[in-house]
């Protein structure tokens, strides 16, 4: 006989399947573009600028209008309201009026019977334009002072004196490119007017609430009058948090226009055009440091490439800055920012939000440092590495309280051998006639909490049912991420019931109003604390009724698995909420959370922006072809700390999939314009994301064992959705390794990301001319 | 005798349409029409996967299972087959089948998207291998992007799903399970559906389509429309219609010629007839030359071998087609038909200029012949190599076939054929005479590699430079040289080492 189960099915903690999995396996997951279509349903598509700046001087649609199936055109001239979905600063038509921008922004709508009537009437526009100079790239718009936002700079300390003073000096540049998103599912909203001009949107989005808003802008209604809902989306990596305003507004423009429920999918090409992508960077550095390799200070100069408009520039740009100095402490720095603008698409949110670009940065100082002082990276780096009592100060004067960072690479350095490895990989290499190795072992230490700090709260709403269910909603979207999952069991574990007991519901901004975007990590932070306030509002209630009905104490009244112990009384959960309900107790709740002790003040960039550091470790190991410059990850060891996490399955999962994202950024992925400012890889077929013979030929990933969270974070787990992406650092450090052994070691290569073959060979050929002419 | 009802079949039901649009993509039926919202559009032009299905059909005298992109299959060409979608796996009673159930409990999806269609080419390889190994899993996997997991846990699932009970059920049972009654009913009425010999002749406001059955009426019906449009595995056509957006009046498709679905052996040669997909054609191709696997492996993905053909693939001509260096080395040609006769032609001189070439209308490629490899087996060197950003599903930048005859040493004849150099497949000739006739030694490859200036002047696009081209075709040069020395020289022999320190 096994006694009483002591653990509900599912709680916190467990390694529970996605709440979705079988829906997913058996294709019957609904996406929007799966939703049964109203009758008289529309179907959009966007016309799209073909000069990357100019003036419009006619724009004649009449071909478009006269095209079969077309029902609508919709322009400018159509918006009732504002002519803007952008997020922070109002710089983002929704269409372009007067000038166009970049190559790709959208002119116009048509709405038509089917799909494909309106994509093939959207190219029948004949546009005139007057071309003007573009600004295409960093450099120029560096020269050009072409800005979206303001120049911002952080100082720490007496960088020069330090940079002066140390020992030795070095200086550089490198540079990384953008990242399309490449969610699977591409943007779509749905939209459906409703009666006394209201309208009900189902938008692929990380951020209904922003859509609401921008949609109630565009219509010139008001909040209450907008409601959207979503599900769950097929993918949004960032992508999906302030870009779907304009589809989104779009169609219900169309909506408005036509009295016709309207669907706007992209085409991938147009998605692929259209939407902003990471921010592709420049940085120049220069660093002082001593003989061993200790960093004594460090100024960088951080240019990134907005597009066209702000978008969410200013907060990524931030958030590079604040990782600038990755898990190493840096006595006095100086970082200037520059948010260039460039007659290209608006770039936007993608996981990391600035942090990959950061970290790219100081990464390469501490790489070059090593092999110029010809020594192992790994010991320059731990010698670099922040204390955990001393030395433990950022350069925004953040006090890091939790750093795990040493015993973690103490750890993963062992496991995976890294320094046997690593001789044995030089001896192999010094008799390869065409192959060369590489190995990389890097960390990553990440700031959990929007650096806009009102962001940080989030809201709940949990309905038990009188049989004994619950209904959970909550401000966070579901993208893939497990978020619904790790709620779910969090209110599994606080009322001590089963999982399946308890069905989170699409998000919908009818139920939880005002949510922040699920972005910066921080779904499962904020809206797992939000539920779990809610339960334990309805466990009080319960157990103030359950005391005074079994006449115990409240204090005597117990909720185990699925039952209730009030003293020697044992009811079924069901049972007592049905009690309950009779006495005429309320069953449903709201719950709420703000994220405590955080503040920084942002004209300085400092203070305490970030609630507590999340951190990892991988060691990568990789082969390149001398002949070809392409590259092959052999081996990769992973450690991750996610705190306790609320999920093992999906955690990993996290970090699994971060890691390969964070790859092929650094690797493959690469956006090629041309001297036209056009986007030449719009498409699978050009721009090429890892796929399966990508994954390292030995991948062995685990959440660290010791991992708990010093913060009172919901149940001491850690966000991890983005710092994985950055273990990637460790392949391409590994990859200049193998450069650098193509050259024999003689000198430190210059490779500028991502890591085509064609940039490999380019980077081996500049490193054996340099070692030929030292 | 003709019809103009398309008939398939779909879960084992009959499917038949009339009136149906030629180009109508089967994923458009699926989700408009069909109301089977499972099978999802990614991309559609054949690169995501999201799209997966799977067809049965019978071929020589069984089943046949294999996946495809239903988003560049236009609904016609399921005429006769039996399709398969996400739909189509879990039993009556709810059970999923191992491919579901082995990716709920491997966690192999995260936002779900991409995951119907890697269910889908699980089953494809579950229906069709007994016990793959990593290689098989990969291929079997290599047209599926996935953003979210980083594939692992999907690999995990495709060993997983073999340790799974077999379904029972309506389900028919894999190949590698003979006996099942209900792939033994499948087979019988596909058989009864291929005995059909009528043409399907399909005429509508969007275009017409007709499928003949023999070779004679189909060299017919091409000569007679020489401004119809050729359908074989639509990996090239389909695009034109999702992404270019032409309209196609009249397709002409081979796939339901039976002469063409025919790969032959006889007089030392190695013929393979139009209708052919590149799977079954590099499988044929790598019996002989096992050099070849890599045209094999990193020609785009599985699905898309299960659909294209090697006739359209040399037919397409495009500059950055895989087959035809590989072919043009070997000394392939070229069996061309237009109404009753038939020339043959060495395949370089089918190319003529860029997207030029020496078709007449009404002519179309019935077969390639490839010569297999003589007696000297030892005294030939041959190698198909591919340079791209991606090694799954991606368009060379550069691919080398090369073939040297050697002897005593000496090379007595070079065959250097290369794309994305130049606007055709093209031979170095420069370079073959460089190396013909001398030792390849480090002053013949010198030559070869400076004469490789007067052969190409590449091209720069987003997927390289012309500098990386060159630098690269010059560089496979001496891969072709270290080769001969017996150097290693490839980062995939290094998969095998795992026992590393
Ligand atoms: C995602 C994706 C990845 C790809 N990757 C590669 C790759 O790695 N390497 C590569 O080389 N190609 C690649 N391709 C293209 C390749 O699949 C095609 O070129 C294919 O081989 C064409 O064969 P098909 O049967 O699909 O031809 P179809 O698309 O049916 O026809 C192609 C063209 O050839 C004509 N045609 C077809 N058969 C004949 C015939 N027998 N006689 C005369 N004309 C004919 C057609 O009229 C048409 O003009 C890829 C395509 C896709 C969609
Ligand atoms: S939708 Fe991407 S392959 Fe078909
Ligand atoms: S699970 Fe999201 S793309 Fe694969």
């Amino acid at each position: 006989m096994t006694g009483p189960e002591l653990e509900p099915r599912g709680g916190a903690g467990s390694a529970l399947p996605h709440e979705s999995a079988v829906l997913h396996v058996t294709g019957s997951a609904t996406y929007i573009d799966d939703l049964p279509e109203l009758r008289g349903t529309l179907h959009g598509a966007i016309g799209l600028s073909s000069e990357a700046h100019a003036s419009i001087v006619k724009l004649d649609l009449s071909a478009v209008r006269a095209a079969p199936g077309v029902i609508r055109v919709l322009t400018a001239d159509d918006i009732p309201g504002r002519n803007d979905f952008g997020p922070v600063i109002h710089d983002d038509p929704i269409f372009a009026t007067g000038e166009v921008q970049f190559h790709g922004q959208a002119l116009f709508a048509v709405l038509a019977e089917d799909m494909r009537a309106a994509r093939a009437a959207a190219r029948l526009a004949i546009v005139e334009y007057d071309r003007l100079p573009t600004v295409l790239g960093i450099d120029e718009a560096l020269e050009a002072g072409t800005r979206v936002l303001p120049d911002i700079s952080l100082r720490h300390g007496d960088v020069d004196a330090a940079i002066a003073a140390a020992p030795h000096q070095l200086e550089g540049t490198v540079r990384h490119g953008g990242q399309d998103h490449f969610y699977l599912e591409t943007h779509i909203a749905y939209a459906i007017p409703q009666e006394d001009n209201t309208f009900k949107l189902h938008s692929s989005s990380q951020h209904p609430g922003e859509i609401q808003l921008q949609v109630a802008h565009a219509l010139g209604i008001e909040a209450k009058d907008v409601t959207v809902e979503c599900r769950r989306m097929g993918g949004g990596f960032g992508g999906k948090e302030s870009q779907p305003g304009q589809i989104a507004a779009i169609a219900a423009i169309g909506a408005l226009r036509t009295g016709r429920p309207v669907k706007l999918r992209l085409d991938r090409d147009d998605d692929m055009v259209l939407t902003g992508k990471r921010h592709d960077f420049r940085i120049d550095w220069r660093a002082g440091f001593d003989a061993d390799g200790r960093i004594l200070g460090v100024r960088f100069t951080q240019s990134t490439r907005a597009g066209y408009s702000a978008d969410l520039t200013g907060a990524i740009a931030d958030r590079a800055m604040f990782h600038a100095d990755n898990a190493y402490h840096l006595p006095a720095v100086a970082i200037d920012s520059h948010r260039c603008k460039t007659h290209t698409v608006s770039n936007t949110a993608f996981r990391g939000f600035g942090g990959p670009q950061g970290m790219f940065g100081i990464e390469e100082v501490v790489d070059v440092i090593a092999r110029t002082l010809g020594r192992d990276p790994l010991d320059v780096r731990k010698l670099n590495y922040y204390g955990v009592s001393e030395r433990n100060t950022t350069h925004y004067g953040q006090t890091i309280e939790d750093n795990v960072i040493h015993e973690m690479s103490a750890e993963l350095e062992a496991d995976c051998d890294y320094r046997a490895r690593r001789e044995a990989i030089r001896q192999w290499n010094a008799s390869s006639p065409v192959i060369r190795r590489g190995i990389a072992l890097t960390p990553v230490k990440f700031g959990i909490s929007f650096t806009a700090t009102h962001l940080n709260q989030a809201g709940a709403l949990l309905n038990v049912y009188t049989d004994g269910t619950v209904l959970l909603n909550h401000g966070g979207t579901e993208m893939g991420q497990g978020l619904f999952t790790k709620v779910a069991q969090v209110v599994a574990r606080e009322l001590q019931i089963d999982v399946d007991r308890i069905r989170v519901t699409a998000s919908d901004t009818a139920r939880v109003p005002n949510a922040s975007a699920t972005a910066a990590s921080s779904g499962a932070d904020l809206n797992g604390k939000a539920a779990q306030d809610a339960a334990r509002k309805i466990k009080a209630r319960l157990t103030e009724f359950a005391a005074s009905r079994y006449a115990v104490r409240e204090d005597q009244v117990e909720f185990r698995a699925n039952r209730v112990h009030a003293g020697a009384t044992v009811v079924s959960f069901a049972e007592l909420v049905h009690a309950a309900w009779m006495a005429r107790i309320s069953l449903s709740a709201t719950g709420y959370y703000r994220t405590p002790k955080i503040a920084y003040d942002r004209s300085t960039l400092s203070g305490r922006p970030f609630y507590y550091y999340a951190y990892g470790v991988a060691c990568s190991e990789v082969a390149i072809d001398t002949l070809t410059g392409e590259s092959k990850v052999l081996r990769t060891d992973i450690l991750h700390d996610a705190g306790q996490s609320l999920n093992p399955a999906i955690d990993l999962g996290q970090v699994e999939g971060g890691f390969i994202q964070g790859m092929g950024w650094l690797t493959m992925e690469e956006l090629h314009w041309d001297a036209a400012g056009r986007l030449r890889t719009h498409a699978p077929s050009t721009y090429k994301i890892p796929a399966v013979s990508d994954v390292p030929l030995v991948f062995n990933v685990r959440l660290w064992a010791r991992a708990i969270n010093a913060e009172d974070a919901i149940f001491r787990s850690k966000a991890v959705g983005e710092p994985p992406f950055m273990l990637a650092l460790s392949v391409w450090h590994a990859i200049k390794d193998a450069v650098a052994a193509a050259a024999d070691y003689r000198v430190t290569p210059l490779l500028n990301a991502p890591a085509t073959a064609e940039e490999i060979l380019r980077s081996i050929d500049d490193a054996r001319q340099r070692a030929r002419s030292a | 005798m003709t019809t103009a009802e398309l008939h398939f079949l779909l879960d084992g039901r009959d499917v038949r349409l009339t009136n149906v649009s030629p180009t109508t993509t089967l994923l458009n039926w699926l989700r408009e029409d069909a109301g089977r919202c499972g099978t999802k559009e990614g991309c559609a032009e054949g690169d995501c996967g999201a799209c997966t299905v799977v067809l049965a059909e019978v071929r020589d005298g069984q089943l046949n299972w294999r996946s495809v992109n239903a988003c560049i299959q236009f609904l016609p060409t399921l005429h006769g087959k039996a399709l398969f979608t996400v739909e189509s796996l879990r039993a009556a009673d709810g059970r999923l089948h191992p491919a579901q159930a082995a990716m709920v409990s491997c966690h192999g999806s995260q936002c779900g998207f991409c995951t119907p269609g890697f269910v889908m080419s699980l089953f494809g390889l579950y229906q069709t291998e007994a016990a793959p190994d990593d290689g098989a899993v990969t291929d079997a996997l290599s047209g599926n992007l996935c953003r979210c997991t980083g594939y692992r846990p999907i690999k995990s699932a495709a060993h997983e799903m073999y340790r799974l009970p077999v379904p029972s059920g309506s389900l028919p049972a894999p190949q590698w399970l003979p006996g099942d009654a209900a792939a033994q009913a499948l087979f019988e009425r596909l058989s009864a559906l291929d005995a059909d010999d009528r043409t399907l002749d399909i005429v509508h406001a969007g275009g017409r389509f007709t499928a003949p059955r023999s070779v004679d009426a189909f060299a017919d019906c091409v000569a007679a429309h020489p401004g119809a449009t050729i359908l074989a595995g639509s990996t090239d056509v389909g695009l034109w219609v999702t992404k270019q957006f032409r309209t196609l009046p009249h397709l002409i498709y081979l796939g339901r010629v039976r002469e063409l679905d025919r790969i032959s052996e006889t007089d030392g040669w190695l013929e393979i007839a139009a209708a052919v997909t590149l799977e079954d054609a590099f499988r044929a191709i790598l019996q002989h030359y096992p050099e070849f696997s890599e045209l094999w492996r990193r020609f785009a993905s599985r699905p898309i071998r299960n659909a294209g053909t090697l006739c359209g693939n040399i037919a397409n001509g495009s500059p950055i087609g895989d087959s035809m260096p590989a072919l043009i080395a070997v000394g392939a040609e070229v069996v061309l038909r237009g109404g009753r006769q038939r020339r043959t032609l060495a395949l370089e001189a089918l190319y003529l200029g860029y997207q030029k070439k020496a078709l007449a209308p009404g002519e179309f490629v019935h077969s390639v012949r490839i010569p297999l490899p003589g007696q000297a087996r030892d005294r030939q060197l041959v190698r198909a190599w591919k340079i791209s950003k991606r090694q799954d599903q991606d368009i060379s930048a550069v691919f080398a076939g090369f073939c040297l005859q050697l002897e005593h040493g000496t090379v007595r004849e070079a065959r250097l054929a290369f794309g994305g150099m130049a606007a055709t497949p093209k031979r170095a000739s420069h370079a073959e005479a460089a190396l013909t006739g001398r030792p390849f030694d480090a002053a013949a490859l010198n030559d070869a590699r400076a004469a490789l200036a007067q052969d190409f002047q590449p091209l720069s696009d987003m997927r390289a430079s012309a500098t990386y081209r060159m630098e690269v075709a010059r560089n496979l040069l001496t891969r072709l040289q270290l080769e001969l020395a017996g150097a290693a020289t490839r980062i995939d022999s290094m998969e095998a080492d795992h026992d590393r320190p």
